[in-house]
């Protein structure tokens, strides 16, 4: 177990003098095996989600300096098959803050502690929809977008095209499995078509004859307008683009991709925040980095404005209307009061440019446009926000 | 039809008079260039280079120098406005977006929008008198008349810092609401308003005490109040009027500085930043950032008037009058 500590430092600054106030914050992260993909090209960032933390402690400082506000971040990480439980047990007896970077079973394993019932966390890598309905928790908020509302968002954009003949190839891990569930809600939800759905034969590397074998494998789907591809590891769908038996573009988890962040993403001040990052980290913001620094300013932007750091508080004012984040993306981010998930516009990209930004023009909804990507809420099976509201 | 009748009306006087009557300086932050519109013709009769990602413009008070904000080049520029000609760099920092010019007409304050700073500059030694630190991305910037106080505001911080022209040391700094993006002295520097983008509103403050003493809010009818982006504003010389410009809501609001409350909205461009008076503040000029134009804005009857093509991604704006005529 790596236990680092970083400090904010208070130092010289010459703050408006008010009562000190400590804010400490754990960042939580249990590490998982990855199985291989076909490419040797990604490589995973040892920090992925941990930067973005450390950025976000770095905006929050310069607040709280000037508010004697003092932030802190203390990182630990539990090895596979590690003891989870007891780690956040001791990040609960330092305090009430935990940023969660695990898997779903993992962060309801926290969530269901009994030290965790007064606390506050942050799902910051789990996209799965369980987690935001019927296995929600009221001391458990989203600040990763999930897997419906990145489907939604694309959805969306297609309806926008007109291309709504559709068909889906999914890989077989169970993140494609999410995904592609996901998507036929999606679709189903904005009156788009599902002509065919086709299972990808993951049994071979098709990286030297995918020339030969994806024309062939897509020669038997029914006309379509585009093809969707669940493959959210990156093992297969990168083969899949100009190779078609028709000429057709790709999107989903290849291609045209609706996700919660992008290194593509530069406009509403979002270029500040990538230079600040590429500074801090050497390299490109990722979704995970976006959903850890949400975490940490969504903690600073209610301490700031609370002037309390107790989580109860910050929960309250989090989950109320007078909660605005400034998340570079165009509009105020804040968190759904009835599952916990963050409201975000979702950026519809390619590898080297945003195509859109949903939510999209013409999607209307009676309090926030945002809400129309994700579950809204009268179709919300999550029952624990209404107990505690 | 009756909509056009009545713009070529209220146009006539403005084009009526033949001589010069001065020009607006447009910065097009995705092209290195200034457009240059002349306020009789109502057309862009000169293009000027600037270095990367131009933003912040404002004249020395005799005209007879611009200062621009070359972000990606690191430097304030400074343009002798007759030829065109960049006559040298001021060492600004990095990533300048925005300053003002003190009333001494010699210290520029400048904001460091990647560094979290702001640099104090003698324009005329060309030296770095002060960097101080403040919260991060700075941008709005203000000095009160009496030149005794600086304004930096910063987008993440949330807050406006007080800097004390005398020392170059915050003495108060104030959160306002999400992503501040400019401010302005008012009433003999009596109130100190700041923009808040995201969150919508305009915050007042009492500049004695630095206590907040009210809230503008902005509502225009068929756009989210998600859209309604207040950014940049100008005062009418009378202090009595604001006209705040509204971002993607496209639209700029007409506020009544004493009761704050918003009169009207005008439509203008797409995503519209910052704007420019003319001389006697009859037009009133919007740069709009996504449709890469300006509107022309008649003062008096609160009417747009024309809309002009400059360069790509339209930002700052700043009035030069015409030559022997000192407005």
């Amino acid at each position: 177990m790596k236990i680092a500590a970083i400090a904010a430092a208070l130092a010289t600054w010459a703050a408006t003098a008010s009562a000190e106030i400590a804010v400490p914050v754990t960042y939580l992260r249990q590490e998982v095996e990855r199985p291989p993909v076909l490419s040797n090209l990604d490589a995973m960032p040892e920090n992925d989600g941990l930067a973005g933390a450390e950025l976000g402690l770095a905006d929050n400082a310069t607040t709280g300096r000037f508010q004697g506000h003092v932030y802190t971040l203390d990182t630990v990480s539990v090895p596979p098959g590690g003891d989870l439980a007891g780690a956040a047990r001791d990040a609960l007896a330092r305090g009430g803050l935990l940023i969660l970077d695990a898997p779903a079973a993992a962060v309801l394993g926290v969530a269901d502690l009994p030290e965790a019932e007064a606390a506050l966390l942050f799902n910051t890598a789990a996209p799965e929809a369980r987690l935001r309905g019927a296995d929600c928790r009221a001391n458990l908020l989203h600040t990763i977008a999930s897997t419906a509302m990145r489907t939604d968002a694309l959805a969306q954009f297609l309806v926008t095209r007109r291309w709504d003949d559709l068909a889906l190839v999914t890989g077989d891990r169970l993140e494609d499995l999410d995904y592609a569930e996901a998507l036929r809600g999606s679709l189903t939800k904005f009156g788009l078509r599902l002509r065919a759905e086709a299972p990808w034969p993951s049994d071979a590397d098709i990286r030297r004859n995918a020339a030969q074998e994806v024309p062939l494998f897509t020669q038997g789907l029914p006309d379509h307008d585009l093809l969707l591809v669940a493959d959210e590891a990156g093992d297969f769908g990168r083969y899949i683009a100009y190779n078609t038996w028709q000429p057709r573009l790709v999107a989903g988890s290849e291609g045209l991709r609706a996700v919660a962040w992008a290194p593509v993403v530069e406009a509403w001040g979002a270029a500040q925040l990538q230079s600040r990052f590429r500074a801090l980290a050497g390299r490109e913001m990722s979704a995970r980095d976006y959903a850890a620094w949400a975490a940490m300013r969504a903690i600073g932007e209610a301490v700031t404005r609370t002037g309390a750091a107790d989580a109860a508080r910050l929960r309250d004012f989090m989950l109320g209307p007078e909660f605005e984040l400034g998340g570079f993306l165009g509009q105020p981010l804040g968190f759904r009061p009835w599952d916990g998930q963050m409201r975000q516009p979702i950026p519809v990209v390619t590898d080297r440019a945003v195509v859109a930004t949903a939510p999209l023009e013409g999607f209307l909804h009676p309090t926030s446009e945002m809400d129309t990507l994700g579950i809204d809420a009268p179709e919300t099976l999550c029952t624990a926000f209404k107990d505690r509201p | 039809m009756r909509y056009l009748t009545a713009i070529a009306l209220i146009a006539m006087p403005a084009f009526a008079q033949a001589q010069a009557q001065g020009e607006i300086w447009v910065t097009n932050e995705k092209d290195n260039t200034i457009s240059v519109i002349d306020v009789a013709t109502l057309e862009v009769v000169r293009t000027v280079s600037t270095g990367e990602r131009p933003r912040g413009i404002t004249f020395s008070s005799d005209f007879s120098r611009l200062f621009v904000c070359a972000s990606d080049s690191d430097a304030v520029q400074v343009i002798d406005p007759e030829t065109g000609e960049i006559l040298h760099d001021l060492p600004s920092g990095e990533d300048p977006e925005q300053f003002v010019l003190h009333p001494d007409d010699r210290r520029l304050y400048i904001a460091n929008e990647d560094d979290a700073i702001t640099t104090v500059v003698d324009t005329e030694t060309r030296q770095v008198i002060a960097q101080i630190d403040v919260g991060i991305e700075p941008e709005g910037m203000a000095v009160s008349p009496d030149g005794k106080i600086a304004i930096t505001t910063s987008e993440t911080t949330n807050m406006a810092h007080w800097i004390d022209t005398e020392t170059q040391q915050l003495f108060a700094n104030t959160l306002v609401d999400a992503r501040p993006r400019h401010a302005e002295f008012l009433k003999d520097g009596a109130e100190l308003w700041v923009s808040s983008e995201i969150g919508g509103t305009i915050t007042v403050f009492d500049t004695a005490d630095q206590s907040e003493i009210a809230k503008i809010g902005f509502e225009v009818t068929g756009i989210h109040p998600d859209r309604v982006q207040p950014v940049g504003f100008e005062l009418t010389a009378d202090g009595a009027t604001a006209f705040v410009a509204l971002g993607p809501a496209n639209h700029i609001a007409v506020v009544n500085a004493e009761t704050y409350e918003v009169e009207e909205y005008i439509l203008v461009g797409r995503r519209v930043w910052h704007m420019a008076f003319n001389a006697d503040q009859s037009l009133l000029f919007t740069t709009n950032g996504v449709s890469g134009d300006v509107t022309v804005v008649d003062v008096a009857s609160r009417k747009p008037l024309k809309t002009i093509k400059v360069g790509r991604f339209p930002w700052g704006a700043a009035f030069r009058p015409a030559q022997g005529d000192p407005a």
